[in-house]
């Protein structure tokens, strides 16, 4: 398959974040539907299955990509989930999913900060989808 | 009702029982305390045991015979100390010499309890003990709330600070790679949001200015008669352009002349402040009434507005910091997060009250009521 019969499904709350993940993801080849909230990503995903999604960690609520990760776990179990976040480098709080109990709460594949690389975030997309 | 847990260590069994059989069905209650605390008494014959009981228990007081057969009560008060527990010592004793005293105080005894002593002389001390024990407690807690609300604060202010600059960040690298195309005109938006996160983080800034002003200035050579009438005039004329955009038709009514005695800069944040929300969170063609009235000893100001409105739930958290109700009608809206919360700050500390009264998409009133003298503004 080509990088254009997979559809990334994007949430951030952050205009600007998310027209430029967006612009990002179209340049490497992918085909993506973007929406600004937790509410509109559950909605989104409650009708269509995406081929993997990133959520942003911090939209309506402090824990929203959480609940996002969870949510479309339960529904899609193999659809892969990238949680980006810009908290540790702006709050010096951390976690991440190199321990057992930290993957059995978090439910994301990869856990990746805000403002990698555009190749970089490609990379990481391959790799889960199998490319 | 809380139980606090007294342990006492002496060596002679009929004091035990006896400060078990006074404190049995007493209590101790404050004006000011949540509730009353009563007590369960443990018993130690020796310093040794009393350790182990410490250590098993944790009581809340220790009620610390200084002669004892093994080791001495300065002896268990020591090791109270160095390990920081959270405990209440009085030292019981019928040696209650200089050296003694001085020696616990230094450790940290609370208070002395002389043997023999009479039922009332071991209530009012441990009735002494106890309010000392809840004042610490509180304020305790009360620390311990401060920093984490300092901390989140910081955090969450860190985070609004520097997510424009990530938005900037990340076009000036587009257009620094090229991205988008190699004319300027490719990057007509990246360009013109960048401008506006630009005015945002501005805006956060003046904000968090006027937010630690609040918190730092002295007021007294500031206070002033001020005409509530002339500060909505002034604001109103700073929202204005915004309005006329928004075609949001503001409206002024002074029931009666409003002169009370503050800093002027305060008021111009009150209204500034609430007539921008009541044009910015409008609906296009709204309405904006600003009315001001007031009684003998108050002003009252009601800001109404007929604009997208909050729920129940939402208008909880309006006036804490860094709170943005998102929704689908908010999410171009911009702002800092910090407006209500320096209102509220401000309201307060005239010792006014603010209320807010909304009903989703038909619109909000706030409701201040100032008192025309400042009480002790501090």
């Amino acid at each position: 398959m080509k990088k254009s019969d997979y559809t990334i499904l994007v949430a951030d709350d952050d205009p600007d974040y998310l027209f430029q993940t967006v612009f990002n993801l179209e340049k490497a080849g992918y085909k993506t539907v973007a929406v600004e909230s937790q509410a509109e990503a559950e909605s989104v995903f409650s009708k269509f299955k995406p081929s993997l999604a990133i959520f942003d960690l911090m939209m309506e609520s402090d824990d929203s990509g959480f609940i996002l990760c969870y949510k479309i776990k339960k529904k899609y179990p193999n659809v892969p989930v990238i949680l980006a976040t810009a908290v540790s480098r702006e709050t010096g709080m951390s976690f991440s999913l190199d321990s057992e109990k930290e993957k059995s709460w978090i439910r994301a594949d990869r856990y990746l900060e805000k403002g990698i690389r555009p190749e970089q975030l490609d990379q990481e997309i391959m790799k889960l989808l199998k490319l | 009702m809380a139980v606090l847990k007294v342990l006492v260590v002496d060596d002679e069994p009929g004091i035990r029982s006896g400060v078990a059989r006074i404190l049995r069905d007493f209590h101790v209650t404050y004006p000011f305390m949540d509730e009353d605390y009563t007590f369960e008494i443990i018993e130690a014959p020796t310093g040794e045991e009393g350790i182990i009981m410490i250590e098993r228990d944790m009581p809340d007081v220790l009620l610390l015979d200084n002669k004892l057969p093994g080791i001495q009560g300065v002896e268990v008060l020591e090791y109270v100390r160095e390990r920081k527990y959270d405990i209440m010592v009085a030292m019981i004793t019928s040696y209650a010499s200089l050296d003694v005293a001085i020696r616990a105080t230094r450790d940290g005894a609370t208070d002395f309890i002389p043997k023999p002593f009479t039922p009332q002389e071991l209530k009012s001390s441990i009735e002494n003990i106890s309010k000392q024990l809840y004042l610490k407690r509180i304020t305790h807690k009360l620390n311990a709330d401060g920093k984490k609300i300092r901390y989140q604060f910081l955090a969450v202010l860190s985070h609004e600070l520097k997510a424009p600059l990530n938005a900037l960040e990340g076009y000036l690298r587009m257009m620094q790679e090229k991205q988008a195309g190699n004319r300027i005109d490719d990057y007509a938006t990246h360009i013109d949001r960048s401008l506006q996160r630009i005015q945002g983080m501005r805006n956060l800034i003046m904000d968090l200015l006027d937010f630690t002003k609040i918190r730092l200035e002295r007021k007294e050579d500031k206070i002033q008669k001020v005409n509530l009438a002339e500060v909505a005039s002034g604001a109103i004329v700073t929202v204005q352009p915004y309005a006329i955009q928004m075609e949001v038709n503001i409206n002024l009514e002074v029931k009666s002349d409003a002169i009370i005695m503050a800093d002027p800069a305060d008021m111009e944040i009150i209204f500034n402040n609430l007539i921008s929300n009541a044009v910015k969170y409008n609906k296009f063609g709204g309405k904006a009434d600003i009315t001001i009235d007031s009684t003998n000893t108050e002003a009252i100001l009601i800001f109404s507005d007929t604009g997208i409105g909050i729920t129940k739930t939402d208008s909880e958290n309006l006036f804490t910091e860094f709170v943005r109700i998102k929704n689908e009608k908010t999410k171009n809206i911009s702002g800092s997060g910090l407006g209500l919360s320096i209102v509220k700050k401000v309201v307060e500390l005239y010792h006014g009250t603010i209320k807010v009264d909304s009903t989703p998409d038909v619109g909000t009133i706030f409701t201040i009521r100032l008192p025309k003298k400042p009480i002790n503004i501090s």
